[in-house]
């Protein structure tokens, strides 16, 4: 196989198989997560609770917890740190943007790339300090399992092969855009049925707390 | 056929200079990436070298190849270089016709058997040979046959060195290229749709000035030529890096000369020289006449996703595959859902009432 049959295998059935599984998994998950239901509340409510639901997902995320040692102020700050290069990466380099356009139907405004280099760049150092966190606090080590590395390594592929595919680093563009689809497609496959799945399951879990919180007239 | 003058013999009674010609070595030195030093080698081996039989094949092709090299500029050294190779038997370019072609093609196989040069334009329909056939021969056992006898052959085109077009799905004549079929020669292939005319005469000089076959990469190009990204060599790049991008052929950005990667350019993944030696004497080139680059050097390029969609968007429809993927997910989630409810019911039933008493009696015990 040479560099133009692998970038169109990916680029084509490559992609189909990755965006099927994810799309398969993600559906197969909220079905799951939905069904289970919940217990019916006896109590008289305080409050319709749906406010407070929408407030705890902003809140959660804005302060570290004020009882938090240093080490999850580390977490949350490179977390924010992490996230916001990684939504740019995605989200606001033009080839992206041309990619979300061709099924979503719609675009949006670019960054320059130089920007969104720096964002990648931003990305993968704070991937890097988080795991370098994460081996050398005993109380993560001993949290982490298997899936957690691997996940780290999943996350940080895309990015890194993106850097280098803008870069044109070491490898011909078109292995290297090949390689960089690949690694995204790996992601999607594993996405679903990994911890991944928090970038969709943190917004309703979320607010069903603060909605829990709001009718029993708390906030969370 | 090949005559006993030298290419210096020859360049001379057409009024070319030495000076002139030095100046070609030189150029074509640079072209390809070579050190000054090689230049008086150049024009050494090229002045000594014999005029080379050469044998050019026509197959599955729309003879834009030859037109791109015979009527791309009048009278400059690179045409003549091509003028004083011995084209022996080129079916377009031949007086002769029918028989008398074969036979002149025989004739120059017999004549120089083992050193001939092979040149070939157009895929080979192998799924099925009755697709194109010259005078009762195939063109897959007119190849076999021709190829035998060849020092080396070059796939001129795309369809030649890759399928080109008639490779393009469904590829219905089964089409394939010449390193497909033939496994024992040294193969070099100068794609393009058509190759760029200096880079033939380039590949030409290079092969008579140094006997062997020059550097290529995975696809079989000569680096010389095809070891630059168009992306990467691309006037409009300072475009691409600010984000600013024609949307349509006719806006704003288009007349200003924006970068056409949203337009379907294939510029990142061809690798070509039409950014550097451009066009018709240097004049210009598909992205500065406005239009992005189809990626007509790389294999496939029918196929990469259309000539107008983006270089990063899929080429297969993502809101299906979103679709199988929905009805599957959703039809196993409601059967896992509905198991996991009557698991939950089940053991909600199962579930034995304790009461104070129980617990009471418990702590008794």
């Amino acid at each position: 196989m040479n560099s133009v049959d692998f970038l169109l295998w990916v680029r084509g059935p490559g992609l189909a198989i990755a965006s099927i599984i994810f799309v398969f998994g993600m559906t197969l998950k909220m079905f799951e997560i939905f069904m289970l239901g919940r217990k019916k509340n006896l109590a008289e409510l305080r409050g319709s609770g749906i406010k407070e639901g929408f407030r705890t997902i902003i809140t959660r995320s804005k302060h570290a917890d004020t009882y938090s040692t240093r080490h999850t102020k580390f977490t949350f700050y490179v977390g924010w740190i992490f996230h916001i290069g990684m939504f740019v990466a995605i989200f606001l380099l033009a080839p992206h943007i041309e990619l979300f356009k061709s099924f979503l139907g719609f675009g949006w405004p670019a960054l320059p790339t130089p920007l969104v280099d720096l964002a990648t760049v931003i990305a993968l150092i704070s991937l890097l300090a988080v795991l370098f966190h994460r081996i050398t606090n005993p109380v993560l080590k001993y949290l982490s399992v298997g899936q957690d590395y691997v996940v780290w390594a999943l996350t940080f592929l895309p990015l890194l092969t993106g850097y280098m595919t803008y870069h044109h680093l070491f490898f011909p563009y078109t292995w290297l855009l090949g390689i960089h689809i690949l690694s995204v497609c790996i992601l999607l496959i594993i996405f679903p049925f990994t911890k991944l799945t928090h970038a969709v399951t943190l917004f309703f879990s979320r607010w069903y707390n603060g909605m829990m919180g709001g009718e029993k007239g708390v906030q969370q | 056929m090949a005559d006993d003058r030298t290419l210096a013999d020859i360049l001379r009674s057409q009024g070319i200079s030495r000076r002139g010609f030095l100046k070609f070595c030189a150029t074509t030195a640079s072209m390809m990436a070579l050190s000054p030093a090689m230049v008086p080698k150049i024009a050494e081996a090229l002045e000594s070298a014999k005029r080379p039989s050469v044998i050019w094949l026509s197959f599955q092709e729309c003879t834009g190849c030859t037109e791109s090299l015979t009527r791309s500029h009048a009278p400059t050294i690179e045409k003549l270089i091509f003028d004083v190779i011995s084209l022996d038997h080129h079916h377009t370019l031949m007086a002769a016709s029918g028989h008398a072609v074969d036979e002149a093609m025989h004739e120059a196989m017999e004549a120089n058997y083992g050193k001939y040069l092979l040149i070939v334009d157009g895929s080979i329909p192998v799924g099925n040979p009755a697709y194109s056939v010259i005078g009762g021969v195939s063109n897959l056992d007119q190849l076999k046959e021709v190829a035998k006898g060849a020092a080396a052959i070059v796939s001129v085109g795309t369809c030649s060195a890759y399928g080109g077009l008639p490779y393009a799905h469904p590829n219905p004549t089964g089409a394939a290229s010449v390193s497909d079929i033939i496994k024992d020669k040294p193969i070099i292939n100068v794609p393009g749709c058509p190759p760029i005319p200096v880079v033939i005469t380039g590949v030409l000089a290079q092969f008579l000035t140094f006997g062997k076959l020059p550097e290529m990469d995975e696809l079989g190009r000569p680096m010389a030529f095809y070891g630059q990204n168009i992306h990467d060599r691309c006037y409009r790049r300072p475009f691409y890096e600010r984000g600013q991008f024609a949307e349509t052929f006719d806006d704003e950005g288009a007349r200003k000369g924006w970068c056409l990667f949203k337009l379907g350019c294939k510029g990142p993944v061809t690798y070509n020289a039409c950014a550097t030696t451009k066009w018709n004497e240097g004049t210009s080139w598909p992205v500065e006449a406005g239009h992005g680059c189809l990626g007509c050097s790389q294999p496939n390029f029918w196929d990469m996703g259309g000539f107008y969609n983006a270089l990063s968007t899929p080429t297969i429809d993502l809101t299906k595959t979103a679709a199988v993927g929905l009805a599957a997910g959703a039809a196993v989630g409601l059967a896992a859902g509905a198991l996991n409810r009557s698991k939950k019911s089940k053991a909600a039933r199962e579930h034995e009432t304790v009461t104070v008493k129980d617990l009471e009696k418990g702590e008794k015990s």
